[in-house]
């Protein structure tokens, strides 16, 4: 028995955005476990006073001067694009929210 | 050996250069071949014939022209579809992105142009280069060209093979857990992940940031170490890139090949010979006879204790999916690839979640899936943070053996390339695949894997570790045990059966 | 029309009366403002940010997010914003960082937004305005770095706005323009006066900016936008349940919307409902604020560190030359204006509230007097600026033609009824105040033999006042000279009309 529920694993699909089907729901919480589990075994390492690794070299200040750079024709911009209208990438209405 | 597929990419460079081989020639070999075995094994997801010969007659035409060309103008190579190819689909093998071509080309591309190596074509993968065995490819799975019902490792799987099985003698992989690496060693070629930063990631579709590094596959340690130089060096499109020399490797390269380690202090992990249960006895012994090999060559061994590897595993899967899993959210069917679902009636947020449960595979949705929970509402100090609290130790354990050694050596996996569908149904089964892979990868430093020998007539790996910015010396100790051997072990490779 | 749940129960409850409502209950303001920086390029690419492009010309790989692209950040952005820390007198980070605030939308092209999380850049700041003779100092909790998002058309809707709306076209030209977001601590203590505060500290936040020269800061074309929080609460009681009123995007917008909300909520409260925190939006057509997304849902932004950029650590050497670099801010530049104009604190202070000191200025720098400038600026301009509901500085009118029309009247070719005239002239399009005093022949008379002659008529029309004034009594004139501006339609110089008055009855 997985410990994370199936209501659990729905709120993160739809957090993802990802339509899932019964059956993912449940492979999935039982899945999760998986993180839990390593939540557990990282729990016990002391890491008082330790500070954080994010790459491999620390580096700090990385800068771009503010020069602009050629941008890409807008036909290559919406050449790959499922759908365009109006120089624009169409999508479908947007429900639920206000813009 | 008299076939042009035969030659170690060296090889070729110096035939080309020198007239003894025109570029096209070795570029039609090369395409042949694959015509003649990739129906068989699947390593290619496209081909680029005509775009390869233009860039071989190029070549061709300078060399006639007497003008100096690169170390490995004219060689062809292959290039795993997880980097962005101007003009060539490139999909990271998904459903997601399939028909996409891309407006704009990685940097390792543009360097692989500027070095005027002609791109065979895009190899396969396991979709977003999550997986370790190739299954998880929305384009079905590559085959081992040493047994053709066993995986060629994952997630490069299709650069492996296509090494292995001389489609190319080149190939451009990624890394991220042991991606390169276990391929390699599962398919008897050479693979080297080089130190995070070392290598641009601009252009490389990403799964997880702070970890992707590219690199080169090859046939041995020489090779790999001339590709490495040709993409390696700073970016500034890069934040993360690392703006310091590269190493010399092909100097090391070479340095190695003389078969004199004498001086050289290699480190062997406490914990991972205590934890040996987890590994095959065949890939011990054939790993322990590649010790003594080394040890032969004037290599000392010296035990070093690294007590934060045990955690690299659940640390790893703390921080690869979390950030996948933002990496990913981009793929929402608005500004390229897929969009399923829109009839015209169902609102954005459907057709995205439906978009994203049509191009998605299930390695994929698994580990967003992940990820979301990694990050979400709380969690994110005791999950990510934690884990990049603990990253510190792992690097911190480097840094204590590697004041002790030049460089750690290990297995590069657990086990042989295993049959098809052996681990796909319980992925921490999968996931083990990577034990002695990843904590090179959350150290940041460089970890190559070189042929070692045979366990069931199947390839095992030695994996060799550096110090950050210390990939020569990887380099070095491969090439030394190459010298070991009296062929290379992917000329020994069975011949493949066209299809 | 979606019609909103505590719409309709904000209806129903009907709104209080504004003066009614803060005398019951006290109103707590907070205010987060972003401010599109006016960079050359964009956040992370090297995109040009001009306004008004062709759409989708200003994209590129890493700001439509292809795959495989990578952020490098802007140092000019980075400066720019401590540079606006430094000016709210805030704390800049020793070690910063970015983050990902991760959430799905379609002019978001990453579905996340590169911005700062537990280490923004600049903390802990204030800012001081004054309302009605007393100053409130705003504290400043935090200003960080992030990107802005895309443009979405709605189309198919009666309105162009979402709701009805049956597709949505994005344009990624402004994805990624570096926005800079300025978030204050909770303001308690303004009692009735919250609205003005939330407008005085808008206006100074933007006139600080705007002196800092790191962005035009124009509202109309969307470069500075707030959202409002207001809560409501009994005095000596705890501060009651925020709302947040979203892109509010004028002076006057920031002024209603609180007006609006401490009015709805005190209604809500009265009739003894609770407040949902939600996120609202402002209507600029009517002044109301709607409820927006649903609001049971929590947002869970899943914020971590961005793994694609370096840690930043301000070293302070570069603080300190940023600092060097301030100019003189708005407080001090009105104080210096207030001294060099000869003004009273009162009178300084109408000029702030009428946000017409950049105007006033520029009018005195076009060559008129301060007190000419001050006149049209606070007097008849402000009027009509009143009556049509826009900004002072929104006239179409400038300073220029402001200072042209004071000259005329120093010249004596106008006299201030002419010069209202002239105004409308001027606000109606027909061009600089000398040609529309031209074409609408609205000019003083300064013909003296045609006032001679109007002068003779009203004598001959009013000898009993003609020998009033010969017999000494020169107020008198007031009369003839009333008859003589009718004649000639406002056009004479009363004093000249007087003058020859005098001259004849003397
Ligand atoms: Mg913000
Ligand atoms: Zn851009």
């Amino acid at each position: 028995m997985s410990t994370i529920s199936r209501e659990e694993v729905a709120h993160l699909a739809r957090l993802a955005r990802l339509e899932v089907t019964d059956d993912e729901l449940d492979a999935f919480a039982g899945q999760l476990d998986v993180i839990l589990e390593s939540m557990k075994t990282l729990a016990e390492v002391n890491t008082d006073g330790v500070q954080p690794t994010s790459h491999a070299v620390p580096l700090v200040n990385v800068f771009r001067e503010d020069q602009p750079q050629p941008s890409l024709p807008r036909d290559a911009v919406l050449a790959g694009a499922p759908d365009t209208a109006e120089d624009r990438f169409r999508v479908p209405r947007i429900l639920d929210e206000e813009a | 050996m008299s076939r042009i597929i035969d030659k170690t990419a060296a090889e070729l460079a110096a035939d080309i250069r020198e007239g003894r081989l025109t570029s096209v020639e070795v570029t039609t070999a090369f395409l042949d071949r694959i015509d003649a075995v990739d129906g068989t094994l699947n390593a290619f997801l496209h081909v680029d014939r005509e775009g390869a010969l233009a860039t071989a007659a190029e070549v061709d035409a300078a060399v006639a022209a007497g003008q100096e060309l690169g170390p490995l103008a004219g060689v062809p190579i292959a290039v795993k579809d997880v980097v962005v190819t101007k003009g060539l689909p490139t999909t990271a093998a998904s459903k997601m992105l399939e028909g996409w071509i891309p407006p704009y080309d990685a940097t390792i591309t543009e360097r692989l142009k500027a070095a005027k190596m002609p791109i065979l074509g895009k190899t396969n993968m396991d979709e977003f280069a999550m997986g370790s065995s190739t299954e998880y490819s929305a384009f079905g799975k590559t085959l081992n060209p040493w047994d053709n019902g066993r995986i060629p490792g994952g997630s490069g799987g299709g650069s492996a093979s296509a090494v292995a099985a001389k489609m190319a003698p080149l190939a451009i992989g990624t890394d991220t857990g042991g991606s390169i690496r276990q391929p390699g060693a599962v398919t008897g070629t050479f693979g080297a992940k080089p130190t995070y930063g070392s290598n641009s990631r601009y252009g490389l579709i990403a799964f997880s940031s702070s970890l992707d590094t590219p690199g080169p596959v090859s046939r041995n340690a020489l090779d790999g170490a001339l590709l490495h130089e040709v993409i390696s060096g700073y970016d500034p499109r890069d934040s993360t890139a690392i703006d310091a020399p590269v190493p010399p490797v092909v100097a090391a390269a070479k340095a190695g090949a003389t078969g004199d380690l004498s001086g050289v202090k290699l480190g062997i992990v406490k914990e991972f010979a205590e934890g040996t249960d987890a590994a095959e006895p065949g890939v011990i012994a054939a790993y322990e006879a590649g010790v003594e090999q080394l040890v032969k060559l004037g290599a000392e061994i010296v035990e070093v204790s690294c007590p934060s590897f045990t955690y690299a595993l659940p640390t790893y899967y703390l921080i690869a999916p979390s950030e996948a899993s933002s990496n990913l959210a981009r793929y929402d069917g608005v500004r390229y690839g897929l969009r399923s679902g829109d009839d015209g009636e169902r609102g954005l947020e459907e057709v995205m979640s439906l978009t994203r449960e049509a191009g998605f595979g299930p390695e994929v949705k698994r580990r967003i899936i992940l990820g979301t929970y990694a990050l979400s509402a709380g969690y994110v100090d005791a999950f990510y943070g934690k884990a990049q609290l603990v990253r510190t130790l792992i690097k911190q354990d480097f840094e204590k053996a590697f004041e002790q050694v030049d460089a750690i050596i290990s297995p590069t996996t657990p086990f042989i390339a295993f049959k098809f569908g052996e681990r796909t149904g319980d992925p921490y089964q999968m996931y083990l695949a990577d034990l002695y892979t990843i904590p090179t990868n959350l150290y940041g430093g460089p970890g190559v894997s070189v042929p070692v020998g045979l366990s069931e007539g199947m390839p095992v790996g030695l994996q060799v570790m550096g110090p950050v910015m210390g990939d020569d010396i990887t380099y070095r100790v491969a090439a030394a045990l190459e010298s070991t051997q009296e062929t290379l072990l992917a000329d020994t490779a069975p011949e493949i059966e066209g299809k | 029309m979606t019609q909103q749940i505590d719409g309709s129960q904000a209806r129903r409850s009907g709104l209080n009366d504004y003066d009614k409502a803060v005398e019951t209950y006290e109103p707590v303001l907070g205010l987060e403002t972003h401010i599109e920086l006016d960079t050359r390029t964009k956040m992370f690419c090297g995109c040009s940010t001009t306004f008004g492009a062709e759409p989708n010309t200003q994209t590129c790989p890493v700001c439509l997010a292809l795959p495989g692209a990578l952020p490098v950040a802007n140092k000019a952005a980075i400066e720019a914003t401590i540079k606006i820390g430094l000016a709210l007198n805030c704390h800049i980070a020793e070690w910063t960082r970015f983050a990902r605030k991760n959430y799905f939308y379609p002019d978001m092209p990453k579905n996340f937004q590169t911005s700062q999380y537990e280490e923004p850049l600049c903390e802990n700041g204030y800012v001081d305005v004054v309302v009605d003779g007393k100053e409130y100092r705003v504290e400043i909790e935090r200003v960080h770095l992030e990107e802005d998002t895309g443009k979405t058309l709605h189309v198919g809707g009666a309105t162009g706005r979402i709701h009805g709306a049956t597709e949505s076209l994005v344009d990624y030209n402004r994805a990624g323009i570096p926005l800079v977001e300025i978030v204050t601590k909770p303001v308690p203590g303004t009692g009735a006066l919250a609205p003005e505060v939330a407008k005085a500290y808008t206006a100074e936040l933007r006139d600080i900016v705007r002196s800092l020269g790191v962005s035009d800061v124009r509202m109309e074309q969307g470069s500075l936008r707030c959202d409002v929080n207001l809560s409501l609460n009994l005095p000596g009681e705890e501060w009651g349940t925020r709302t947040e009123t979203k892109n509010v995007n004028s002076l006057r917008s920031v002024e209603r919307a609180v007006r609006y909300e401490v009015r709805r909520q005190s209604a809500l409260l009265d009739a003894g409902e609770r407040i949902f925190q939600e996120t609202r939006h402002f209507q600029e057509t009517t002044g109301e604020t709607r409820a927006g997304r649903s609001k049971e849902e929590a947002t869970d932004y899943r914020y971590f560190p961005e793994p694609d950029l370096a840690v930043m650590e301000p070293s302070r050497e570069w603080v300190e030359e940023l600092r060097a670099t301030l100019p003189e801010l708005p407080r001090k530049r009105r104080e210096r204006l207030q001294a060099e104009w000869s003004l009273g604190d009162k009178e300084m202070q109408s000029v702030v509230n009428a946000d017409a000191v950049d105007l006033i200025q520029a009018t005195v720098d076009a060559g008129t007097t301060p007190s000419g400038a001050v006149k049209w600026w606070l007097g008849e301009l402000s009027r009509r600026a009143n009556e049509s509901g826009e900004e002072l500085a929104a006239l179409a009118i400038t300073p220029k033609q402001v200072a042209e029309l004071q000259g005329m009247v120093d010249d004596g070719r106008l006299n201030d009824k002419l010069a209202r005239q002239v105004i409308d002239g001027v606000l109606a399009g027909e061009g600089d105040p000398a040609d529309v005093a031209a074409k609408r022949g609205l000019e003083v008379v300064s013909d003296t033999g045609a006032l001679e002659v109007a002068v003779e008529e009203a004598i001959a029309a009013n000898p009993a006042v003609a020998d009033k004034i010969r017999g000494g009594t020169h107020a008198a004139a007031g009369v003839l000279i009333g008859a003589v501006m009718k004649a000639t339609k406002g056009q004479a110089d009363a004093g000249t009309v007087r003058k020859i008055i005098l001259d004849k009855l003397s």
